[in-house]
């Protein structure tokens, strides 16, 4: 059974289709790429398997289970973890109040116990900080754990957002464009982290992404889109010479289909 | 792993230190200036005096629920002059109709207020930032004038409002009965004061700023969001309930034109000169709006309001994070140089 199973969705916005019967899969530990052109449905995909949207028709199914519909702040709870393509971080607080704000899903105690400083308050909160230190190790936040998150240059926040998003042990990782805004040395590092990370926990990635270069090179599987319909699915070799996508990418007349 | 070595921004952050944790023995040392500072006013003031300060402890428990909603939570509230309201009444019904101590009078207040929060915080959750502040507004316009209505008026007094009587130290302990308030105020206030502490550095607290950030993300994060803004609601409602209670009897008064909207305006002042999201911030809050106002009284009898204008101004000037604010930078300062 595979971890995610996408099963045939269909988003419209008013007139337009955004998404039209798009389905794949993502198995356990796999790391799977998501490209297409600008405007392919990506983004729509995506923000449909976090539960920002409910599709039209068709099914997401997580584990097994028919998560379609399911309130956003239950996914994380379910194992489905995420970063923002555009960062999204709690700009007034530190960078470890941010990645401790991940681990919410995992702790239990609400007003009344934390008021108290019940000794189930105190437990979690230990467990929670201290993954929060081998997160921050992890990602080499720990000098700057203490600061503000806004006062970091971009690169270091999307760092935090991984941190923030690994926290709560999630068996999916959602990333929408984790390269965006990235210079040549960073998405080499980042290559590296995804990597690592698919080693480190036990995980499985969905990764959306415009940079083909980096999709190509670190995912097992690649899903490609195009006008909300899925033209091609396979190892990185099979689709980067697949006719179909060649077309999709010179049609749009995007500059990445050299990179690939 | 060394995935992220050596990143190009590595050398621009490195001036950047992370503040180091406060010594235990300065935290004790806080600890035990708080209560000297705490206690000292019994011995030193006046009697009116330590009425006042009973007063400004009272406000500054006000501020602290309003700074749980609002500060923490970034909801805006113009309103919570009417919980002080409910509050302050529900004790004052209960002792002078009923003779019930004081004390009994406060588990009811409580119940009261949080249930008055949750219904304020419920369609709170559908009005976003300034239709939600006049939806607040409206109902501190509207409580003085429901308190007043002849349906209710053999309860609260309607006009006239209620007198009620302080209760007296009990045998043993030698404090007049204003010392005696004092002594109560500041420890239900305290007992607040620290509990609130405790829900700010939970994942609650942490819950409540990451949701007034970022909402989207909050949610991502499995964040309950239209649960913590009505829990919000609630328990801002008590805290500011329970000071409105401690004023009816510090004050052994109330009727309806002591509980205006200016209250509500009177709580955001405080909050913001104290410091929005800050606890002990509050407490400052608290001090400035019940003193100020005299000292602008004692500058200028003709025109105290402008006088206070101009103050309030010029600390907003001087202090743009509030009293909160200039302590954090004190306190960096002296890390700085130790
Ligand atoms: N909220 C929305 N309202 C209307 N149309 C939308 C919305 N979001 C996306 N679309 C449309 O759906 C299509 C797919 O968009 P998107 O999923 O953002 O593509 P991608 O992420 O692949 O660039 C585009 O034509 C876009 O204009
Ligand atoms: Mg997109």
């Amino acid at each position: 059974m595979a971890l995610l199973e996408v099963d045939d969705i269909v988003i419209r916005f008013g007139g337009v289709t955004a998404v039209a019967g798009v389905s794949f899969e993502v198995a356990e530990h796999q790391i799977c790429g998501l490209i297409g052109p600008n405007g392919a449905g990506k983004t729509t995909t995506f923000n449909c398997i976090s539960g920002i949207y409910r599709p039209n028709s068709g099914r997401v199914l997580f584990q097994g289970r028919d998560i379609t519909g399911e309130p956003r702040h239950r996914m994380t709870g379910l194992g489905i973890g995420r970063t923002f393509q555009n960062l999204a971080l709690f700009r007034s607080m530190t960078v470890r109040d941010n990645v401790l704000a991940g681990a919410h899903a995992s702790g239990r105690s609400g007003f009344i116990a934390s008021a108290l400083n019940l000794p189930l308050v105190r437990r979690e909160a230990q467990e929670a900080e201290a993954r929060a230190r081998e997160l921050l190790a992890l990602l080499n936040l720990e000098r700057v754990a203490e600061l503000p998150v806004a006062a970091l240059p971009f690169g270091w926040q999307k760092r935090v957002e991984m941190a923030r998003a690994l926290i709560s042990r999630p068996k999916l990782l959602l990333l929408d464009e984790p390269a965006g805004g990235l210079n040549h040395g960073e998405v080499d590092e980042l290559a590296e982290l995804l990597v690592d990370i698919r080693r480190n926990f036990d995980l499985s990635i969905l990764l959306v992404e415009h940079h083909m270069s980096l999709v190509m090179r670190v995912s097992d599987k690649v899903a490609v889109l195009d006008f909300g319909k899925k033209i091609a699915d396979g190892t990185p070799d099979e689709v980067r010479n697949d006719p179909e996508v060649i077309k999709a990418y010179l049609g749009a007349g995007d500059e990445h289909a050299q990179a690939a | 792993m060394s995935a992220t070595k050596g990143l190009p921004a590595d050398a621009a952050i490195g001036g950047l230190a992370a503040p180091a944790a406060t010594p235990a023995w300065q935290r004790v040392l806080l600890v035990l200036l708080g209560l000297g500072a705490a206690i000292a006013p019994l011995f030193v003031l006046e009697s009116f005096q330590l009425f006042q300060l009973t007063m400004a402890v009272i406000m500054a428990l006000a501020v602290l629920g309003l700074n749980i909603v609002t500060g923490y939570n970034g909801q805006i509230s113009l309103g919570h002059g009417a919980f002080f309201a409910v509050g302050a009444y529900c004790t004052a019904i209960l002792m002078s109709h009923w003779d019930w101590s004081f004390w009994a009078t406060l588990p009811v207040s409580a119940v009261v207020c949080t249930a008055l929060g949750w219904g304020v915080g419920f369609p709170a959750l559908r009005l976003g930032g300034l239709y939600l502040a006049l939806t607040t507004f409206s109902l501190a316009v509207a409580v003085p004038q429901i308190l007043k209505h002849k349906a209710i008026e053999d309860w609260t007094g309607g006009v006239q409002g209620l007198f009620l009587v302080k209760p007296d130290a009990p045998a043993g302990i030698p404090l007049t009965a204003d010392q005696w308030m004092y002594v109560v105020t500041v420890i239900v206030a305290g007992v607040c004061f620290f509990l609130v502490w405790n829900l700010i550095r939970s994942r609650i607290g942490r819950a409540l700023m990451a949701t007034r950030d970022h909402p989207t993300a909050a949610e991502a994060m499995g964040m309950d969001i239209a649960d913590l803004k009505t829990k919000a609601f609630a328990v801002s409602a008590l805290i500011t309930g329970i000071a409105g209670s401690l004023s009816a009897v510090a004050i052994e008064f109330v009727a309806p034109d002591s509980f205006t909207f200016g209250v509500s305006i009177t709580l955001f002042v405080g909050m913001v000169v104290g410091g929005v999201a800050s606890i002990l911030g509050s407490l400052f809050g608290g001090l400035f709006v019940l003193f100020v106002p005299n000292i602008a009284e004692a500058i200028s009898k003709a025109a105290p309001g402008v006088i206070y204008g101009v103050i309030l101004i010029a600390f907003l000037f001087l202090l743009p994070d509030g009293f909160a604010g200039l302590l954090r930078r004190i306190a960096a300062r002296l890390r700085g140089r130790g």
